[in-house]
């Protein structure tokens, strides 16, 4: 695994280098995510309760809970693929998907919300590659759509970071000719080559067969090492454990508990942290 | 537990070479289809109303195959329209604005609810219902005026009446192809950025387009036959081509065969089309293969299968 210079906003926001589209621009010691009291229901179902938590710029977060327990809507909420119903919650010092004006909430136009999307990578449960596309066509494509970076450049890149991902000879292949575990390597990638500031992972080793999740989640914690703050709902004990800066366990849309995480998982406080760990360690 | 011998077996099992179940039904289907399919050819040669010689000695004159020229141009014509009118027509149908996705609504209940021959009589009769089509702004300025009939010939009268019922059909084709896309894949690109324009012309579109190409083709092969109805409004296509000279001649039968004909050999020629376009638009899925290479395959893989059992026996 080459370290390709993209040069990550590590863990001191860096002196943003002149990247447009709002690259870390927030105080130093200010937090990459800021949740303060985030709702969200589905119809007369309340998904999330009012979830307050903090994300440090290069902190690695990790989210465990029982499937319901609202953590994937959570993340969601994070890049306003959910609307949140009540609370505050803000990226880099900005609200997502709003604009406080005079007391007021002002909803951001698509295309002012699409460029907040930009700073925040997201991979998926299952992967969602353009199966007409190639690996590489898959990375490329929005570098060169969205930020109108020249082909020639953006293959260069895009072909970095494959073979930062460790798939620099599957460039040319179709999703559907790749295993599970090469498609969710090359998701990463994709979703790297915006150069984001946070990337958000929505367990993404689930959909894996159990002999290739060690190589994701490789990806993963290279990709921790080098200083990206990122938040990862996951069901991988040992990854949180080992990779992991905070751990936090939901439960019925409630942050119950949070903490380091040899501390959550040797000594849970609560009785449901501890019914769960029982459970799946 | 146990632990298997890892050396492979010495010498592996003779290869099954069982005798096939003998299928004696198809034979005798075989032999009755042949039986009448002999007889059908026999008496359609020999039944001289079919008019053979007739066929032969028109099928190429000039006016059927300006006749075909102007099926292909309508065809052509009317399935643009078509596409266009019906992927515009889509997107309305599924936008979140009530007032747009309602009057594409009411535009489909129009175009589909009436039929497609009283539209082509009414464009053509347009005279009687707007005599004067004029350029402006409603109840304001107006910057140029037409008289319908010069603007409005047989022939535009045809497209736009095949081309606009067109356009409710493929709405629909395209809609149900929009909606065959998984939502994840929208999902993944508003993650990356991308506008919802630029989502469904770069992602959704291309994806949906395995869904929508096959019914397209069979619409386009539909267009081609049923362009024949502007005979009524007198655009001289293939069958009102053949239907002047069948006037003149009398040779009603001979003339309309060759009319069958050109039309087979136009929607053959479609069909070949069609699977290139089906193929190149399932890219990243399973390929397919034309009825030539399927052969071509079997018979490499048969000589495969027989030269490795004459070698396998031989030590």
């Amino acid at each position: 695994m080459s370290g390709v210079g993209l040069d990550k906003p590590g863990a001191e926001p860096a002196d943003g280098d002149g990247a447009p589209g709002g690259a870390p621009d927030g105080a130093p010691g200010q937090p990459m995510v800021r949740s303060e009291g985030v709702c969200k229901s589905f119809g007369r179902l309340d998904v999330l309760k009012g979830i307050d938590l903090e994300v440090m710029p290069g902190e690695v977060m990790c989210v465990i809970g029982p499937s319901g327990s609202g953590k994937s809507t959570f993340l969601r909420c994070i890049n306003h693929l959910e609307k949140i119903n009540a609370g505050r919650l803000w990226v880099n010092g900005h609200l997502v998907g709003y604009r406080e004006r005079g007391g007021k909430l002002h909803e951001l136009r698509e295309s002012e919300v699409a460029a907040q999307r930009r700073d925040i990578g997201m991979v998926f449960q299952r992967f969602n590659l353009f199966p007409h596309m190639t690996a590489l066509e898959n990375v490329m494509e929005a570098p060169v759509q969205v930020r109108r970076i020249p082909r020639a450049k953006a293959r260069e890149a895009a072909g970095a970071l494959l073979e930062r991902v460790g798939l620099g000879d599957k460039a040319r292949s179709y999703p559907s000719q790749l295993s599970g575990g090469q498609q969710q390597r090359v998701a990463i990638a994709r979703a790297l080559a915006m150069e984001p500031a946070l990337m958000l992972f929505d367990e993404p080793t689930s959909a894996l067969d159990p002999e290739l999740v060690g190589e994701v989640l490789e990806v993963m914690k290279q990709l921790a090492v080098d200083g990206m703050t990122m938040i990862v709902v996951t069901h991988e004990m040992g990854f949180a454990r080992e990779v992991g800066d905070s751990l936090v366990f939901m439960d019925g849309g409630v942050v119950v508990e949070k903490g380091r995480p040899r501390e959550v998982l040797a000594n849970p406080q609560h009785q449901r942290t501890q019914d769960f760990l029982s459970k799946v360690l | 537990m146990t632990v298997t011998d890892e050396k492979p077996r010495a010498g592996r099992p003779e290869e099954i070479r069982a005798v096939p179940v003998r299928h004696w039904g198809r034979w005798v289907a075989a032999v009755i289809i042949a039986y009448i399919a002999v007889w059908a050819i026999y008496s359609v040669v020999n039944n001289p109303n079919f008019g053979w010689d007739v066929i032969g000695q028109n099928f190429t004159i000039t006016a059927v195959m300006t006749g075909i020229g102007k099926t292909l141009e309508l065809t052509a014509i009317a399935m643009v329209m078509g596409v266009v009118g019906g992927v515009l027509l889509a997107i309305m149908r599924l936008s979140p604005n009530p007032l747009i996705s309602g009057s594409a609504w009411l535009y489909i209940w129009a175009f589909r609810g009436t039929p497609v021959l009283v539209q082509i009589l009414l464009w053509a009769f347009i005279k009687a219902l707007v005599p004067q089509l004029s350029i402006g702004i409603p109840f304001g300025p107006t910057f140029a005026h037409f008289d319908a009939n010069t603007l409005i010939t047989p022939f535009v009268a045809g497209c736009l009446g095949l081309g606009l019922n067109e356009a409710a059909y493929m709405s629909e084709i395209v809609r149900a192809g929009i909606l065959s896309v998984d939502q994840g894949q929208a999902e993944a690109a508003s993650a990356l950025g991308m506008s919802r324009a630029k989502t469904m012309r770069r992602i959704v579109l291309p994806q949906a387009m395995r869904v929508i190409i096959p019914p397209t083709g069979n619409e386009t092969i539909s267009m081609l036959k049923t362009s024949s109805l502007v005979s009524v409004i007198a655009v001289p296509e293939l069958l009102y081509s053949v239907q002047i000279i069948y006037g003149r001649t009398y040779q009603t039968i001979p003339l309309l065969l060759l009319a069958s004909i050109w039309y087979l050999i136009m929607t053959s020629i479609l069909t070949v089309g069609q699977f290139y376009l089906e193929r190149y638009f399932g890219r990243g899925t399973a390929q397919r293969q034309t009825m030539l290479e399927r052969l071509w395959s079997n018979l490499r893989a048969r000589r495969t299968v027989r030269r490795t059992a004459v070698e396998g026996r031989e030590p």
